[in-house]
């Protein structure tokens, strides 16, 4: 990462704004990344986030969760890290169509299959001692000169 | 960070008028008067996010219980307003097929 920030919050779904505001305004630095791919950064980043959130819902409240931004010439790269107990990626699965039956019955299921959809690339490594989800997505190649 | 919620009643519906971010944060705020206005025999609910800045899966998961509690009622909860970025996050995850945009 050339360049970058970090962040550490408490657990607590207050912060998400925060989060999605620093995140979008440290990647809309680079002023080739689009718009869109910085509403579609806000969303996967929030989705992490709130996993992570969640994952600390039997922790400390001095457990904190940090968020690292990073650009490079051709990436924005965040890491959301957490310090809940871990789950294995491979368990979950894929939630039907909204329109089947009994699918109404469940709420949640999207944040994944969103982050997946939403950035380029997707990195989950999780553990007994916490989580940190990576995700990338690409910039185009800068007209500015400098 | 607050939800702005404001209702108006418009012969058998109500109208939620939705402002700002509809997150983990602010879901249950939502989530809440949902459920209340069932509670009280409200079972057409028409949410406006037109002043939706941003929704995430929580907040997406809010409608979808919300669908299935006033269907559960023999009402309906539909949305108007979406933006072409909520539009497509509708159809991302399958709303669009449940939850329809009412005409206006």
């Amino acid at each position: 990462m050339t360049t970058g920030i970090t962040l550490e919050i408490p657990a607590k779904a207050e912060y998400l704004s925060l989060v999605r505001a620093v995140v979008v305004s440290a990647a809309a630095l680079d002023p080739a990344v689009k718009d869109q791919r910085l509403e579609d950064l806000r969303l996967a980043v929030s989705e992490a986030t709130t996993n992570a959130i969640r994952s600390h819902a039997n922790l400390g409240s001095e457990e904190r969760i940090t968020i690292r931004c990073g650009l490079t010439a051709d990436r924005i790269e965040v890491e959301v890290q957490d310090r809940g107990p871990g789950f294995n990626p491979e368990d979950i699965t894929p939630i039907g169509p909204l329109d089947q039956p009994g699918r109404l019955n469940y709420e949640g299921g999207f944040g994944i299959p969103l982050m997946r959809v939403l950035a380029d690339e997707i990195k989950i490594n999780s553990a007994d001692e916490g989580t940190t989800v990576q995700l990338v997505v690409y910039t185009p190649p800068s007209t500015e000169s400098s | 960070m607050m939800l702005g919620i404001t209702e108006q009643f418009r012969d058998n519906w109500v109208l939620l008028q939705i402002n700002g971010e509809i997150d983990m944060a602010t879901g249950p705020e939502l989530r809440q008067r949902i459920v209340h206005y069932v509670q009280e025999g409200h079972v057409n609910i028409l949410i406006d996010l037109a002043e939706v800045d941003f929704i995430d899966s929580t907040g997406l998961g809010v409608l979808i219980g919300g669908l299935k509690r006033t269907r559960g009622h023999d009402g309906d909860l539909q949305c108007i307003g979406l933006s072409e970025s909520l539009k497509e996050m509708f159809k991302l995850t399958g709303l669009d097929a449940v939850l329809t945009e009412k005409d206006t």
